[in-house]
């Protein structure tokens, strides 16, 4: 009997004693592989994704869920600094100009296509035509447009079908592009381009293989491109695989042997698979999560945000569409009548950041308050500058919004907050869908004042002034005109020197506050969630999973 | 029997015609321009307009595009959707994983359904009838989002006894817990259904009669009350299992079940007709042959009723 109580004392000693050393282990190594982004090489990881909506070729994808695919697959001239959203050079040896219009692009060797063909420079070239030429009707066709001779590959007729007869395009290729050799090319573009460099990183500018103009639709189904991870299946609505491939030369490859995205319908199932360590990694916290900060007790030291380049804005419709607001001080007053601070923190539970100017902080040449005294919530100054106006003729205000998107909280406080401070009646107004809203604003039928959302195409100050507040611009929405604005641009364009540029850029936005043509809300911020077997995972400047730095523990 | 069916198959033919042809007008006469959300927040460039509308014949009157969309459907062809993808590519795929999931939760509410009503019907008054009367009401009060997310949180997320999302394979032992949220409004409908028939049959001058005659209790109950009481429910069913099909949208998203349900609302959501159109063509016909299966299976379950 002696024995045998010996025996089971001494088993549950060492066993006590294994326990003891294995919880030593385990939090060791969680606090390594949380410190430092370590990680092993290899494994694969399940991420969410979404139903890409078309096809996806580069230069016809303008939605995230093939947006994010793409990324993945193919290498650009240049790839954007996961942490500061800096253009480094990729594909590209250098990009050289004298004078921002006439641009070198050197090629590195060595880069190949998952088909085995080597990278060379008239796959750019190719590529680029084919997304300018107005008959081939790719939605990111306009990327193209600072490059010389893209308004002859476009189609000028009206009508059911600006591309036949008379309306044919001129040409089918940019004037401006020039193959010099294999691993060289020129462009010309039309006006001066301070920062073609950075535009250069979008997935539009990506080069395709030479079977591509073959059979373009073939490609859409399964793309091939020059990036680390190589295109496997796709299973419509269900997954799309993707694995390492084995001849990328380039430095962004990272450790992964493997990328599924798993589609999800609601971000709610695939949040509770990430806490249930069924998914590797989520984009998107669900707003229940949200409310008092519960992803971060549901994930403790799993889940990360950071402000992205997208930012919402209040716009006036035109002024020949609705007198009532052409006076800059009613917009002003509008602007300080709104509380965003107590805004983002009842409807967004702090997931925005409020805005200070009219471009995103992730941005370089980004200046914080640029928007002044406007944006900053006063009551008795909204009122007294409404005054000032002479008050508000038009009776009561709208705020449109699309109502197939969460947007009906906020613009509604926003409503409360203008009537609390003014005393003007305003109210939001929903319209049906989001295409239905886009119709009516694009055909200029909308009155009063209207959301809108910016998400940038490429991490520059640029790209969140001049699509959108030049004169004739295509998002110009309120159909902003003012000549020192447009000036201030062109010059702008001009700086070879990027800090003299952004300097430029900046007293453009400048002009912002004296005319308000939008108010500026807030910034939005990207919250991921994790698993507990994946590590280094980064937030790029554009809410987007970093695959170079993802790994498993 | 064989003249009725034949009868029933042709009446399908105008049903189905009139009833596209009335998704097709509503869906089309929807406002929007399918094209107006899909290049960002920005208008699409003319050419790309001109090219979509072309290719999906958006210039033509509706009763053109209706019958060039049935003439297609006659040889099979489903059209493609405004994103280029075939639908009938994306139906073979959706299809059965739906009617796998509605196939398990109609088992749930048939069996667990049944034998509550039964239990409740023939102990009417007492403690189990009040129980199953009670627990229903409770079932049918609270929304279905509710039971789904409520049970996925607790089996899936805190517990881990069930898997919290349903993989692309789509497995039966995914499959169990959507189910069973799928089909437990309507086990409280089939369970009420079951008893207020049973009661009132085991009143019915037969089923005394049958008694009298020396049957025992539970013969008389299983095979004579029992199968009379069942054709409310065998229709209920029926409809059910069509509702079920189209409608588990909830259902589907809660658990991520790549079906139907979600693949409809993005069509209507994303204005893509195409899509709308043939996922409901199908589900009419879907619809009108379980229909045929359960007037047919009136006559089995009731030899009165003839189909001669």
């Amino acid at each position: 009997m002696r024995g045998t109580t010996r025996t089971v004392a001494m088993v549950a000693g060492i066993s006590s004693v294994a326990l003891l050393a294995a919880a030593c282990g385990g939090g060791n190594s969680d606090k390594t592989t949380s410190s430092s982004a370590g990680g092993k090489a290899g494994g694969a990881v399940t991420v969410r994704g979404c139903n890409p909506q078309n096809p996806l070729i580069p230069s016809n994808t303008t939605e995230t869920c093939g947006g994010n695919v793409l990324d993945a697959i193919t290498a650009k001239l240049v790839h954007y600094n996961a942490e500061t959203g800096a253009p480094e050079n990729d594909i590209a040896d250098k990009i050289e100009s004298t004078d921002n219009q006439n641009f070198t692009v050197t090629l590195k060797k060595g880069y190949k296509f998952h088909d085995g063909t080597e990278v060379k420079a008239k796959n750019f070239v190719d590529a680029w035509n084919y997304a300018a030429y107005g008959p081939n009707a790719q939605s990111s066709g306009y990327f193209m447009e600072p490059i010389e001779g893209f308004g002859d590959t476009q189609c000028t007729g009206s009508g059911d079908d600006p591309c036949a007869g008379a309306g044919k395009a001129k040409a089918e290729k940019l004037t401006g592009l020039a193959v010099k050799d294999d691993y060289t090319f020129t462009i010309k573009t039309t006006e001066k381009v301070s920062n073609m460099a950075v535009r250069l990183g979008y997935s539009a500018f990506a080069p395709l293989p030479d079977s591509f103009a073959a059979d373009p639709k073939a490609y859409g189904e399964k793309p091939v491109g020059a990036g680390p991870f190589k295109f496997d299946s796709w299973t419509k609505n269900t997954e799309i695989k993707l694995s390492k491939f084995a001849d990328y030369s380039g430095k962004f490859g990272g450790k992964l042997d493997g990328i599924t995205f798993k589609i999800y319908q609601d971000e709610d199932a695939a949040y509770n698979d990430v806490i249930a360590n069924q998914l590797d990694v989520t984009d998107q916290v669900p707003s229940s999560a949200m409310i008092d900060a519960k992803y971060k007790t549901d994930l403790p030291d799993r889940n990360a945000a950071k402000s992205v380049g997208v930012i919402q804005t209040i716009t006036f419709a035109p002024t020949k569409v609705d007198p009532n607001y052409a006076d800059p001080k009613i917009r002003q007053a509008i602007s300080m009548a709104i509380d965003r601070d107590t805004i983002i923190k009842q409807i967004f539970n702090n997931t925005r950041q409020p805005a200070t100017g009219w471009v995103s902080p992730v941005v370089d040449g980004y200046k914080a308050n640029q928007c002044g005294e406007y944006c900053v919530y006063d009551a008795a100054k909204a009122k007294a500058k409404l005054d000032e106006a002479g008050g508000f003729k038009g009776g009561k205000m709208t705020l449109a919004y699309n109502a197939d998107s969460s947007h009906k909280g906020w613009t509604e406080a926003t409503c409360n907050s203008i009537k609390g401070a003014l005393g003007v009646d305003c109210v939001a107004t929903p319209v049906v869908d989001f295409a239905t809203f886009r119709t009516q604003i694009a055909s200029h039928k909308m009155k009063g004042m209207f959301r809108s959302g910016w998400q940038m195409d490429y991490p520059s100050i640029e790209n969140f002034l001049a699509p959108l507040y030049k004169t004739g611009a295509s998002s110009n929405d309120g159909q902003y005109n003012n000549p020192e604005f447009d000036k201030l641009i062109n010059e702008a364009a001009a700086q070879t020197d990027p800090a003299q540029a952004n300097a430029k850029y900046q007293q453009a936005e400048a002009l912002l506050a004296g005319d308000m043509p939008a108010i500026p809300m807030w910034y939005s911020t990207a919250t991921f969630g994790w698993s507990t077997k994946v590590t280094g995972v980064k937030i790029t400047a554009f809410g987007t999973i970093d695959f170079a730095s993802l790994s498993l523990k | 029997m064989y003249k009725y069916i034949l009868r029933r198959l042709l009446q399908m033919i105008p049903v189905l015609l009139g009833s596209t042809f009335i998704i097709f007008a509503m869906v089309f006469a929807l406002p929007g321009d399918p094209t107006a959300g899909m290049c960002g927040e920005r208008p699409c460039a003319p050419a790309f307009v001109a090219k979509f509308k072309q290719e999906h014949n958006l210039n033509d009157p509706l009763p053109t595009r209706y019958a060039k969309y049935m003439g297609n459907l006659a040889q099979g062809d489903l059209g493609t959707t405004f994103r280029d993808i075939k639908v009938a590519d994306e139906l073979k795929q959706r299809y059965p994983t739906t009617a796998k999931l509605a196939g398990m939760a109609i088992i749930f509410e048939t069996l667990i359904g049944v034998i509550a009503g039964v239990m409740a019907g023939i102990r009417k008054g007492k403690f189990m009838d009040n129980l199953v009367l009670v627990s229903t009401l409770f079932v049918i009060a609270i929304p279905i989002f509710v039971i789904g997310a409520t049970l996925q949180y607790y089996l899936g997320v805190k517990w881990g006894l069930r898997p919290v999302t349903v993989s692309p394979q789509a497995t039966v032992n995914e499959l169990l817990l959507p189910a069973f949220v799928l089909g437990s409004t309507s086990v409280a409908y089939v369970a009420r259904l079951t008893r207020t028939n049973l009661v009132e049959n085991l009143r019915a001058d037969y089923l005394r009669t049958a008694i009298a005659k020396g049957l025992t209790r539970r013969r008389a109950i299983g095979l004579h009350a029992l199968r009379n009481s069942l054709i409310p429910v065998v229709t209920f069913i029926g409809a059910d299992f069509g509702g079920l099909l189209g409608g588990a949208i909830v259902t589907e998203r809660i658990f991520n079940i790549q079906g139907v349900g979600g693949y409809l609302f993005t069509g209507i959501h994303n204005r893509d007709g195409v899509s709308v159109v043939g996922t409901v063509t199908v589900l009419v016909l879907v619809f009108l042959l379980v229909n045929l299966l359960v007037d047919l299976l009136y006559g089995v379950l009731d030899p009165r009723i003839s189909h001669d």
